[in-house]
């Protein structure tokens, strides 16, 4: 459903990604792990084609998105939710209207049709009551299950989730992880997740892949990834300054 | 010597380049603008920002203007006996030239530096990115409908200025200074014509999309920290003044 082949990303005169190569299995969570700063997100912000790479394809159902127009992109992003590091929840508008806010802007459904659907999602988030408040008035956790809300509220067939525990305390990092999960199983979309929370997020995932010194080092089920033999994985599951991975 | 050709190449090639992406901002956003669905909500929610929420400075700085130029017109006019005509001296000089330029400062003060830093905000924060994300063009959603919006307030908050700085002078002129109330008007009658208004118009209307253009476009693309936010907004506010100014001679030595 998603493969990247042979990514090249630069910014200026730093090289960030020298060649990725991954699929993505459909219907399961593949998480994407690596160091700070390694280019995760950068990898996960192509994969929506908000940003694009200096060469190298990304194909979705088979389209290389590198190619398209800007009206065909956007089609393609229809497919996919956001829940980004920050939740990016609008400012200026209540839990409700920034879940609500897709359907509003991208469908014809009526208010009512749309007042049911949104409020089935928020309770399905855990944040019941919370419709009519604003983002500055909720704690993190609560940004990111609004967050996560409003990127399920379309469908999407494939959900991206940007660092998604960062920042959180562990139990709520679980909780989220949990969140995750179950919503993955009731909508059965595609997740890719981008996170260095391990092994927390192992529990989570059905494939674990990573980035190291801008290429995928390794993808493989989290047991078979955490038995890799592979000194990059090594180094990083057991917290190493010393290895093939270059510390900043 | 060949690297300071290089540096300024270099330099010459990033300005012509910036200023490229700029107009470029502007005739996508100008598109976008005619492009449906209208996004008419939002256009008279930036009509209350940029146009009813400037209300009060705006008229305010009217009115201390045309006093102003009660005093300075009544001072040089006296020097040549023609006292009388500082209804008309007035009139002219804030219809034509000082209720367009002062009015969009005003608005660029207040409204285009809280563009610039909401858009700077929205870019640190991911939310244009989760707009895009959700197929949602950041550019028809959040700077056409400033774009329309400014293009209307603008006239409208400039003839305010104007009518306002006229009363302001009236005061000056007539209950301070003594000139005869029906000489202030009558020279006022008897010297605009169409054109002056008109030209005070177009001003007004150019404006309003240069203050837009600027603080959308430093906002849009500032760098995603705290500093770049206010890097933008100080950008944007200045850039804005230069481009007035600038203009404003052009169109000026145009529409004379």
């Amino acid at each position: 459903m998603i493969k990247v082949a042979n990514l090249h990303k630069s910014f200026r005169s730093q090289k960030v990604l020298k060649g990725v190569n991954l699929e993505f299995a459909s219907g399961k969570i593949t998480t994407i792990v690596g160091t700070s700063g390694c280019g995760k997100t950068v990898l996960l912000k192509h994969l929506n084609a908000l940003y694009l790479p200096d060469s190298g394809e990304i194909f979705i159902d088979g389209v290389d998105i590198t190619q398209l127009t800007q009206k065909d992109l956007y089609e393609i992003r229809s497919k996919f939710g956001v829940l980004f590091q920050g939740a990016a929840l609008l400012d200026s508008m209540t839990v409700f209207d920034n879940v609500a806010f897709p359907l509003r802007e991208k469908t014809r459904t009526s208010e009512s049709d749309i007042k049911k659907k949104v409020d089935a999602r928020i309770e399905q988030v855990g944040l019941g009551e919370m419709g009519g408040k604003f983002p500055a008035e909720l704690s993190g956790g609560m940004k990111k299950r609004a967050g996560l809300a409003r990127a399920l509220i379309m469908d999407p067939q494939i959900v991206l989730f940007d660092e998604p525990t960062t920042g959180l305390d562990p139990i709520l990092a679980t909780s989220i992880h949990q969140l995750i999960s179950r919503t993955q199983k009731e909508f059965g979309f595609t997740g890719i997740v981008v996170s260095h929370t391990i092994p927390q997020v192992f529990d989570i995932s059905d494939y674990v892949a990573m980035l190291a010194n801008g290429v995928i080092e390794n993808i493989a089920p989290p047991q078979a990834f955490c038995a890799s033999e592979n000194p990059a994985v090594q180094q990083f599951i057991h917290g190493k300054t010393e290895g093939p991975i270059q510390v900043l | 010597m060949v690297s300071f050709l290089g540096r300024t190449g270099r330099f010459a090639i990033e300005q012509v380049g910036g200023m490229g992406r700029m107009f470029s901002f502007l005739m996508s956003a100008l598109a976008l603008a005619f492009r449906r669905p209208a996004k008419i909500y939002l256009i008279i929610h930036h009509i209350k920002t940029i146009g009813v929420e400037s209300l009060s400075v705006v008229a305010l700085s009217g009115f201390f203007t045309g006093m102003v130029m009660g005093f300075q017109g009544y001072y040089s006019l006296r020097k040549f006996n023609a006292e009388s005509f500082l209804g008309s001296a007035a009139a002219l000089g804030l219809l034509r030239e000082l209720g367009p330029v002062l009015s969009a400062f005003m608005v660029t003060g207040r409204t285009g530096s809280a563009m610039a830093a909401e858009l700077g905000t929205m870019r640190a924060t991911e939310q244009i990115d989760a707009l895009d994300s959700m197929a949602i063009n950041p550019v028809k959603y959040l700077v056409s409908p400033r774009i329309i919006a400014s293009l209307i307030a603008m006239p409208l908050l400039t003839a305010i200025f104007d009518v306002i700085g006229i009363f302001g002078s009236y005061i000056v002129g007539v209950n301070l200074l003594g000139v005869s109330s029906g000489s202030f008007f009558a020279g006022m009658e008897s010297s605009i014509v169409f054109h002056d208004v008109y030209s005070g118009f177009i001003k007004s209307l150019s404006f309003g999309l240069i203050i837009t253009w600027i603080c959308c476009y430093k906002g849009f693309h500032a760098p995603p920290m705290a500093t770049g936010v206010s890097q933008a907004t100080t950008e944007s506010v200045v850039l804005s003044f230069v481009f007035i100014l600038v203009w404003d001679y052009f169109l000026t030595s145009i529409m004379l």
